[in-house]
């Protein structure tokens, strides 16, 4: 890589690092200038995490050499390295919900005089910190579990200020948030950088890297396999350097023709969410469903399979035979019988149980294709889990693997694999492609292409309008619990979306 | 793009005032059961006294003499003294809350960091056991009760050491420690109580008439609310507990923000360990003698003062005089049980049955108000 013509903030020379026999970290060049968004770019497991780790001071490199604004930086753990001026941004917030904003931007470095809060000059400092943000309107008395999750990543932002970060690592910052929280995040990113401070920016949304990054930095398998200006670099470009081999398309294309409704919903209604929505979903059709957080996508599809009370409206699904069923008191288990599945936004807590093998997973929700009379014969349901992980290429030491030791695009094949061996018609996916690496999340589009041409209907939730428009057949928005539009995919652009998403109007 | 610095996104501010409803949603439970225990003990003395006249007037009518008129019932319920709302019955009251109320003080911090101690009951025995066993020596009281203080600190530390060095989850940990401390209490008894002259220890701590009478309830009550200010303050004005905050809201981020985990732990495990053994020392207080076999099962009456105060097993949350008012809610409802001749296993019931409404109220409350 070129050397930059300013000193460089954060060097990082041949960086390695090693987990028993595996080679995490594998030589990692890393360059960042003063006031300048630097993006790191990777597939989940190219070694982004564990190298923010080594910066963030949580591991220590085996080899290699780091060096901080011209001095060498060797940082003892998390709180040096906090001291020093390195703040992370995790995925996940990190916060602790029941504590204070005050109490969460000064945790771990609380001024104190033998032990006693000195609380006047933390407060002093805390206020300032939020005016920085051009957020004084933050109460440093609220607990932050009752602010929006962009509010809380503005806590985030004021606690590493609070620390003179000269380096902020934003670790995936918008996959939690809406259209209009990431438009105030880079607002804020740029008025940091005005002030000199370094943001590494890591994210699988390109879009972003582009809106946002000044340069980049990409890893493969643990080593540095390219970097460049954003502005000079064709997205393409990145892609391939990513996952190492030509994309053929981001968004593989299975021709498939929409046949006969099978899931209408005539003004269904939860208990908040959602507000008299009416849909019919076909066979052999993908329909997106947009809208911003909070609008009620998730609210609809926990609704249409029971996981929510349905307050009113019908929820009818016809089935293979033709009969069609209608109630309004469905449970989960009513819906599975007639071939609904559903893949949860919330892989960890909801969609998978991850401390259980992938065989257990994908068979769960239909235990009795794998056994008789309430015992289960584990050889045959380890074969029809084999029979999956095969089919959809899931990367796994076998099915008696634990789920968690799986990656997230993984881990959500494993989730769709469910679906399939149910042999539901109608899925449900609820971003389904939520922090996955760009490679699976090709996988699952095509994966979607090709149950459509087998005839199943898809119900597909996302918050990325890239992804709606390229593999729907239809898309749907939703704004404030109501469906606000749903036409073809061909009539839609991305600006047409936002504007029917927060407006209310199409 | 920028932002306008008028955007509310910071929430809303929740007034002084909801800080005080958390608070007295107990206090308001305590004061419906006192009184309603008051109501019922006067009801019941006056149905006895009722019942009492009828059956002399029937009597004096068999043996042919004139009966005298019986009152009504209303008129001799209305002239009852009441037993229950008595300033003995309170003092009573509290004294037996002592030991409970103490350990609940310690109870507090580990369940507010999502932690759990189920060792108290055979913790208490044994620091009780230890004190006794000092007096017994012929070493002097105060050094007794330092002893008792320090046993229990110490069976803290090993829980402590047992959850952060073996990683073995505090529910196991504790419970290890529960078999540990009653076996070695009854190992350093002899299996049998310890007869110890207490001293002053027998005599002014936990009396019914404290002895300089403007103290109003005894120095044992009085050491019990000293604690409860002592840990409120440790809560709110000091580094170690908002980081014991921290830990039980979420202890990655804790981690994360530099906070020494393992340490606080250590620190709160201990300290809690120094209150129960505290508690073990009002134990002896009160029995006067060393007996292993005392408080057994008190962790859970320790625990659902805790759980009855507004703490949450699941960390973060909890408050040292919600706690103390838990731990007099079931105090009450024991001595008021027996005031009103409630058998045992109703007593029991009523018990049981009050913690989860209690818990069941305070979740449906916060839902209310978050939705």
């Amino acid at each position: 890589m070129n050397a930059p013509l300013t000193p460089s903030r954060l060097t990082m020379r041949n960086v390695v690092k090693r987990f028993g026999a595996t080679l995490a970290l594998d030589g990692v060049h890393l360059e960042v200038a003063p006031g300048e968004a630097h993006a790191l770019i990777g597939e989940n497991g190219a070694g982004k995490s564990t190298l923010m780790k080594v910066l963030s001071g949580a591991l220590r490199p085996d080899a290699g050499e780091m060096q901080l604004d011209g001095r060498p930086y060797r940082p003892a753990n998390p709180l040096d390295a906090r001291q020093t001026g390195i703040a992370m941004i995790y995925q996940e917030l990190t916060l602790a919900p029941h504590l204070t904003v005050e109490e969460n931007v000064t945790l771990g470095i609380e001024q104190a005089r033998w032990g006693v809060l000195q609380r006047r000059p933390m407060r002093a400092r805390v206020r300032a910190a939020l005016d920085e943000l051009s957020h004084p309107d933050i109460h440093p008395d609220v607990p932050v579990r009752e602010l929006s999750v962009g509010a809380q990543q503005l806590v985030e932002v004021a606690r590493a200020l609070m620390t003179d970060a000269r380096i902020i690592v934003m670790d995936e910052p918008t996959s939690s948030l809406t259209g209009e929280d990431t438009a105030h995040l880079f607002a804020l990113i740029r008025r940091l950088k005005t002030h000199g401070v370094s943001v590494i920016y890591i994210s699988h949304f390109l879009e972003e890297v582009r809106e946002i990054a000044d340069r980049f930095t990409v890893l493969r398998d643990g080593a540095t396999v390219g970097g460049g200006r954003v502005a000079d670099t064709p997205l393409r470009r990145i892609i391939e350097l990513m996952v190492g081999r030509d994309l053929a398309e981001m968004f593989p294309r299975v021709p498939h023709e929409p046949g006969e409704v099978v899931l209408e919903l005539h003004g269904l209604s939860g208990p908040r969410m959602p507000h008299g929505v009416d849909l019919a979903l076909r066979r052999g059709e993908i329909l997106g469903l947009s809208g911003l957080i909070g609008s009620g996508r998730t609210e609809l599809l926990r609704a249409v399979f029971g996981l929510d009370p349905v307050r009113a409206g019908r929820v009818r699904v016809a089935v293979v035979a033709g009969q069609p069923v209608t109630d309004t008191g469905a449970s989960p288990h009513g819906r599975l019988a007639p071939g609904v599945g559903m893949v949860s936004e919330d892989r960890k807590g909801e969609g998978l149980a991850l401390p259980m093998s992938v065989a257990d997973n994908v068979t769960l929700s239909r235990l009795d294709t794998v056994g008789r009379w309430g015992f289960l014969n584990l050889r045959r349901q380890r074969h029809a889990a084999q029979r999956w992980v095969e089919h959809l290429h899931i990367r796994t030491q076998g099915p008696r693997q634990a789920t968690w030791d799986l990656s997230g695009g993984n881990q959500q094949k494993v989730a769709v694999a469910r679906l399939l061996h149910q042999d539901a018609d109608v899925l449900l996916l609820d971003e389904p492609t939520r922090g996955i690496d760009v490679g699976a999340k090709v996988e699952i589009f095509r994966l979607m292409g090709e149950l459509a041409a087998r005839g199943k209907a898809i119900l597909f939730v996302s918050s990325y309008l890239p992804e709606l428009l390229g593999v729907c057949d239809r898309i749907a928005v939703m704004s404030r619990g109501r469906l606000v539009a749903c036409r073809s995919t061909d009539s839609w652009t991305e600006p047409d979306i936002m504007a029917a998403a927060t407006g209310g109007t199409a | 793009m920028s932002l306008s610095p008028a955007e509310r996104v910071g929430g809303r501010m929740r007034p002084r005032w909801w800080r005080l409803l958390n608070l007295l949603g107990p206090l308001l439970g305590l004061a419906m059961i006192i009184v309603g225990f008051g109501v019922a003990s006067q009801i019941k003395t006056g149905l006895d006294e009722h019942r009492f006249l009828i059956e002399r007037a029937e009597r004096r009518a068999t043996a042919g003499l004139d009966p005298e008129p019986v009152p009504e019932r209303w008129e001799l319920i209305r002239r009852q003294e009441n037993r229950f709302l008595t300033v003995n019955t309170f003092r009573a009251t509290a004294n037996q809350t002592v030991a409970v109320g103490i350990a609940a003080m310690g109870m507090t911090m580990i369940i507010i960091s999502a932690g759990i101690d189920l060792s108290v009951g055979s913790v208490i025995a044994l620091s009780s056991v230890v004190t006794a066993w000092c007096l017994r020596s012929g070493w002097p009281p105060l050094t007794a009760v330092t002893a008792g203080l320090l046993v229990g600190g110490l069976c803290g530390l090993a829980n402590a050491l047992m959850i952060t060095r073996l990683k073995v989850v505090p529910f196991i940990a504790t419970l290890g420690m529960w078999g540990i401390a009653r076996g070695l209490a009854k190992g350093i008894a002899a299996e049998q109580k310890i007869d110890a002259p207490a001293a002053w220890l027998g005599t002014h701590v936990l009396v019914r008439e404290p002895q300089p009478a403007w103290l109003l309830v005894s120095p044992g009550v009085w050491a019990m609310l000293g604690l409860a200010v002592m840990v409120w303050a440790v809560l709110r004005y000091t580094t170690l507990g908002r980081h014991i905050f921290a830990i039980g809201s979420n202890e990655a981020t804790a981690r994360l923000c530099g906070i020494r985990v393992e340490r606080t732990k250590l620190c709160l495990y201990a300290l809690a360990g120094v209150c129960t053994g505290l508690a073990g020392v009002m134990q002896f207080c009160r029995l006067t003698v060393g007996d292993p076999t005392t408080a057994m099962g008190a962790e859970l009456d320790v625990i659902a003062a805790v759980v009855i105060g507004g703490g949450s097993l699941s960390g973060g949350e909890g408050s040292v005089f919600g706690s103390l008012i838990g731990a007099l809610i079931m105090a009450f409802l024991r001595v008021g049980c027996d005031h009103v001749g409630v058998p045992s296993w109703v007593q029991e019931m009523v018990i049981g049955a009050v913690i989860v409404l209690a818990v069941a109220l305070d979740h449906l409350r916060r839902k209310k108000v978050s939705g």
